[in-house]
This record gives C-alpha cells, sequence and structure tokens, in this order.
C-alpha cells in the first residue's frame, strides 16, 4: 500500500532507464542523501562521524570494488588489502612528490595506478578461477604489503615506517587529509566521493559492460559463445575493482587514520571486505552499503552489550566472541540468504506492497 | 643489477657450502611441517571436492584445546584422546551443520563457507582458551644434532621423523582397510561410489574426522615448535601454496610441495634477500605458486581436472 507503482507511467525510454524508476525510491534516496549531507555533519557527535561513518564509507567503496570483481565478475578474490595499500601509497607518492596537484587528481590518479596494479595480479584469472583464483590474490596480498613495508622508497625514507598524511585542501582553505583536517570537512568530502563513485558503479554494472561480467560470472562458455571476450571482461572487472579499491585505501590513510602504513591493509582487512559483501548481498550496490554498515556497527555494538553487562576484560572478550559470531553469520547467510541483506530489504519492499492487505 | 641477482648469491653459495646445506636442510624440515599441514587439505578435497580453508583453524583450534586441556593438569595421553575425540565430535557437527545443507551449491560457495568456519573456530578456541602464547613442551630434545658436519637442529628432524611415520600409516590406511577403499573410491567418483552403497555422508564425517586428527598432530608439531599461539593459523595459510604447488589431489604430492616450499623460501630468504630488508617468507611461497598456476594449474602431481576458461 505505501509502495505501489500503480499510476506511475514510463512514457520515454529515459523514464524506463532510470535507476530509481518509483517515486517512492527517489523521494527515499534524496531524503537519505539530505541527511547524510546536511543534518549528519550538524548533529552528528565528533565521535560518529570520524570513528564510525568515515570508516562505513570508505569500507562502502571498497566493498563496491570487492563487489564488482566477485559479486558482478564471479571472480573470488583475497587481496583486498593489497590492492588497498597499493592506493594509499600512491596516493602518498604522487602528493609528496607533485604537492600542488589536487587531492581530487591524485586520488584518481592512484585508482588508476591500484587498477593497473589489479590488472597485472589478475593475469592469472585467465587461466584459472575459484579458490585458485583465491590463492593467487592471496599472493598480491603477501607481496604487496611486504613491499611496502620493507622498501623505504615508499615512505620517502622515513626513519619510522610509520607516516602520516600530509595536509591536503579540496577547496581553498578546507584541508581534507591528516590530522589537522575537521571531522566534519573529511566526512563531506568523503561522502560526495563516495556517492559520485557509488553511482558510477550502479550505472556501468547495468552498461554493456556490467552486462558482460555477469554474463561471464553465471556460464562463461556461455558467455564466449554469445560473443564476449572472457579475457577482456575479466581483466577490466579487476581493473575497475582495483579503481575503487584503490581509491578507498588512498582515503582510508588520508581521511580515517591519517597516517600510511602498510600494516593497516593485513589480510584481515581482505576477509572483512568480503564477509561485507557475503553478508550483504553479492552483486548488488546496495549490499555493498549494508554490509560495510554491519561490519562497522557490529563491533561496537557487541563492546557496549558487553560492557553493558559489566564483564571484566571485555574488549579481548568481545575480540574473539565477534571473530566467532563473524563466522557464524557467514555461514549462516551462505545458508539461509545466499544474496544477502540486500535480497532481505527486497522482500520487506515486496511484502510493503500490498501491507496491511494479504492481496 | 644481474650482478645482485645471479652472482653474489650464487658465489656465496659456491664460497660456504657447509652453511648452503644446512640452510638447505633447515628448509626443507619446515617444509615437512607445511607439508602435514597440507595434507589435511588434500583429504577433504580428494574425498568431498571442498576446498577447506579451515584446515589452519582446525591445527589452530587442535593445539590450543590440547595445551589447554594439558595446562588444566591432564595427563598427556588423556588429553590427547580427548582432543582427538573432540576432533571427531568437530568433523561430524561440520557435516551436519554446515555442509549437509550446502550439497550441490557452487563449490565457490562451500569455499567462502570454509571461511566462515575459519573465524568461527578461531573465536571460539581463544574465547575458550585465551589468547595468550602457551609454550607446549612434549619431551622431544631441541638440541642441535651433528650428521656429516652439519649442524640440524633436533626437533625439526623428530617432527620430519613423525611426518613420515604419519604418511605411511595414512597410506596403509587408504590402501588396505575397507574404510580406506571406500574412501578412494568416493574421491575417484562420487555417484559410482554412492550407487555400490558407500555412505557418502558417513564418509564426509570420517573423512573430515581424519583431517582434524592430522590438523591435531600438525598442531602439536607447530606448537611445541613455535608455542600455541594465534599466528599458527597464518602459518597454516601457507599450506595453499603448497597445494597448487604439489597438486590438489595427491598425498605425495602435499609432501614434496611443502619440502620444495620450505627449502625454496629459506635459500631464497638467506642468500637472495637477506639484505633487503628480509622476511620474504610472507610472500615467497604464495608467488612460486602463483608462476605454477599460470604455467601448470594442476600442480607437479594432481590430476588434470582443472578447468581451462
Amino acid at each position: 500500500m505505501f509502495y505501489l507503482e500503480t499510476g506511475q507511467y514510463k512514457t520515454s525510454y529515459a523514464k524506463d532507464q532510470q535507476i530509481f524508476s518509483l517515486v517512492q525510491d527517489r523521494v527515499g534516496i534524496v531524503v537519505i542523501l539530505l541527511i547524510a549531507f546536511t543534518a549528519m555533519p550538524l548533529l552528528a557527535s565528533e565521535y560518529w562521524l570520524s570513528t564510525i561513518m568515515l570508516p562505513f564509507l570508505i569500507y562502502a567503496l571498497a566493498a563496491i570494488g570487492l563487489n564488482i570483481l566477485t559479486g558482478y565478475a564471479g571472480q573470488l578474490s583475497l587481496g583486498t588489502g593489497g590492492f588497498m595499500a597499493t592506493g594509499a601509497f600512491a596516493a602518498y607518492k604522487l602528493t609528496t612528490a607533485f604537492p600542488e596537484l589536487h587531492f581530487v587528481i591524485v586520488l584518481l590518479l592512484s585508482g588508476v595506478i591500484t587498477a593497473f596494479v589489479g590488472v597485472l595480479f589478475g593475469l592469472p584469472s585467465l587461466r584459472i578461477k575459484g579458490f585458485y583464483l583465491a590463492v593467487a590474490t592471496l599472493a598480491a596480498q603477501f607481496f604487496l604489503v611486504w613491499l611496502y613495508n620493507k622498501n623505504p622508497w615508499f615512505t620517502n625514507y622515513s626513519a619510522s615506517g610509520v607516516i602520516s598524511a600530509p595536509p591536503r585542501e579540496a577547496v581553498p582553505g578546507v584541508v581534507v587529509t591528516g590530522a589537522s583536517g575537521s571531522p566534519e570537512a573529511k566526512y563531506l568530502f568523503t561522502l560526495t566521493l563516495v556517492v559520485v563513485l557509488a553511482w558510477m558503479a550502479k550505472n556501468m554494472t547495468r552498461s554493456k559492460m556490467g552486462r558482460a561480467w555477469m554474463a561471464i560470472r553465471d556460464m562463461d562458455i556461455a558467455a564466449e559463445i554469445i560473443g564476449i571476450r572472457p579475457a577482456w571482461t575479466k581483466l577490466s572487472a579487476f581493473a575497475v575493482s582495483s579503481f575503487y579499491i584503490g581509491i578507498a585505501g588512498a582515503l582510508w590513510a588520508f581521511t580515517y587514520t591519517g597516517s600510511v602504513e602498510a600494516l593497516a591493509f593485513e589480510i584481515n582487512v581482505s576477509f572483512e571486505v568480503l564477509f561485507m559483501i557475503i553478508i550483504g548481498g553479492l552483486g548488488t550496490i546496495l549490499g555493498s552499503f549494508l554490509g560495510a554498515a554491519f561490519i562497522v556497527l557490529f563491533p561496537i555494538a557487541l563492546n557496549n552489550a558487553l560492557l553493558g553487562m559489566g564483564l571484566q576484560n571485555a574488549v579481548e572478550l568481545a575480540s574473539h566472541l565477534e571473530l566467532m559470531i563473524m563466522g557464524a553469520l557467514i555461514v549462516a547467510f551462505l545458508i539461509l540468504e545466499p544474496h544477502g541483506l540486500a535480497r532481505l530489504w527486497q522482500i520487506f519492499k515486496a511484502k510493503l506492497r500490498t501491507w496491511p492487505f494479504p492481496y | 643489477m644481474l650482478d645482485a641477482v645471479l652472482l653474489t648469491p650464487l658465489g656465496e653459495i659456491a664460497a660456504y657450502p657447509i652453511f648452503f646445506f644446512e640452510v638447505l636442510i633447515g628448509g626443507l624440515l619446515t617444509g615437512v611441517m607445511y607439508g602435514l599441514v597440507a595434507l589435511g587439505f588434500v583429504l577433504i578435497f580428494k574425498a568431498s571436492g571442498v576446498f577447506n580453508f579451515a584446515q589452519g583453524a582446525m591445527v589452530l583450534f587442535a593445539a590450543l584445546t590440547f595445551v589447554g586441556l594439558k595446562d588444566l593438569g591432564v595427563p598427556l595421553v588423556l588429553a590427547l584422546v580427548v582432543t582427538a575425540g573432540v576432533m571427531v565430535l568437530l568433523a561430524f557437527s561440520i557435516e551436519r551443520v554446515v555442509l549437509r545443507p550446502l550439497v550441490g551449491q557452487a563449490p565457490i560457495s562451500l569455499f567462502m563457507a570454509t571461511i566462515g568456519i575459519t573465524f568461527f573456530l578461531d573465536g571460539f578456541g581463544l574465547t575458550l582458551w585465551g589468547s595468550e602464547v602457551r609454550p607446549l613442551d612434549i619431551g622431544i630434545p631441541t638440541d642441535p644434532i651433528i650428521i656429516g658436519g652439519l649442524f640440524l637442529n633436533g626437533f625439526d628432524v623428530v617432527a620430519a621423523l613423525v611426518c613420515g611415520a604419519l604418511v605411511l600409516t595414512l597410506a596403509l590406511f587408504f590402501q588396505y582397510t575397507a574404510t580406506g577403499r571406500a574412501l578412494r573410491a568416493v574421491a575417484d567418483d562420487h555417484t559410482a561410489a554412492m550407487s555400490v552403497g558407500i555412505p557418502l555422508k558417513v564418509i564426509w564425517t570420517i573423512v573430515w574426522s581424519v583431517a582434524g586428527l592430522v590438523g591435531l598432530v600438525a598442531g602439536i608439531m607447530w606448537g611445541a615448535k613455535l608455542g600455541v599461539q594465534f599466528s599458527l593459523a597464518l602459518i597454516a595459510l601457507k599450506a595453499l601454496p603448497v597445494l597448487i604447488l604439489g597438486g590438489f589431489t595427491s598425498v605425495p604430492g602435499a609432501i614434496i610441495g611443502g619440502l620444495i616450499i620450505g627449502a625454496g623460501e629459506a635459500v631464497f630468504e638467506v642468500f637472495w634477500v637477506g639484505l633487503h630488508g628480509g622476511a620474504s617468507q610472507d610472500w615467497f611461497a604464495y608467488m612460486i605458486a602463483m608462476v605454477f598456476l599460470l604455467f601448470r594449474p594442476q600442480g607437479l602431481f594432481g590430476e588434470k581436472i582443472i578447468e581451462r576458461v
């Protein structure tokens, strides 16, 4: 009853191809964006902005990247952490070598560099698939993190190996990176980027390229026979996916933590992002956001719940319980709802259509 | 450049042959331990086609349970028996709770489910037994043994012997018992095995139990070497490149792959990377695996079942 499409006619091709073809959806997304752009920075505390919203947005971006590769193109990757590190260090090298370059351009260029690295490690996918590919991407994970960690050139020969992100401005006078940027500025900058990139990703998956990815995922031989080039399709998925993940890594280092270090991108980051897309929903952009929100909020909620119960040294226990519950949830989602939270939202919408009348 | 890559390391090897052989044999003995973990993967993959990412977690869980019981004052043998029982119980529950509902799903879903099992087991073990490093002393001497002028770590030699005994036992079990024959039949062809009356679910439980027991042996050996701690699960990840090298379906391949990886990374680390920051063990094995995937995806001894894309 609240979600009826009755009376909404599509009278042009443009209307037929809208991302949000229902008025209700359009109103919903505008309200969400308004809240995110105005109410959030005005009302939310600094804690919420810089320790919940920022990682949520950046994780969502990384999850979109991995979702393009794993959810849409069907190539399992465990190298997300390594590619995020590539983006972070590419941005650091670029912005220290060319300080006058605008930071958005730095981010885009670091995404492009990560895309090249992604294609390089995606080459094995032309011959192998499934968990064989997963092991090949593990090579990317371990090698890249080791490379940035052990090679002083990447950290500009800093003595400690931990370097703080230099301050950079998005518009003149507003610093959006490092420790000197205000949480509001960092949040709005990240939010704008994520919204634009997510919108681009959504459209990409509805384009010829996105359809080719899905065809390869569903059955590669059939896709090849109807004229889709598997090599080109897979490598383009690796490139686009790594582009997103690289930008996410650069944002992680520059706006969220404010320090560029390889050890922030260990293998557990790869697993976390993989869990986001499994829980959120493989092959949906919405799922990337839902999964990221879940994975960011869940440990905090668990921690607070344990503290609320008055348990001693709850932090350690919470981190162990978190592993355990996360693992159980993954198995449960794979068995009960392989399409994740995004599918649950769809079911809810279908229910909302007829509610409160049964037919 | 070429000088640094080829001449200097090879020159060093030629100059100190005894040191080279010590490094090589040390690496080989570590490789045996990698092989021990990889063995569990192979058993499960052969019998059920499931790529069990959780083997590493099973190793850690077995080691944690064993050392936890032992620290509670349970005698060594009893602790061993109880832990073995726990591993069998674990195999039973994994088959019942995870594998059975996922029968017929894409292999990649099963693979991701075993990643879920990995996290569950890691968290469960740590919640139960805590996260501090626990030393495990099972009475193996660690004094160096001198054989023909080479200094060898006595512990590694014992580990190699244990591993050899384990492989021999498994080979005999597979070759000469009815259960072993059934396992091999399932590995060859699921459908044919079912049609001659081999109960697939029972076989799966058995093979996960055997993998759990192999994990227990591996966990005790690694735990005695490094202390029982969370990083054991990471070491176990190295079984993946070992498998790719040796082939997913070959028991000898797991051991030989382990030997090659162990020796290769030790020699590479000492003679090639040593001066440039070190710690190349983190990625060397994976890079070798990647090269193998490009040129010989079925590994050294695996069956050529891999689907070409």
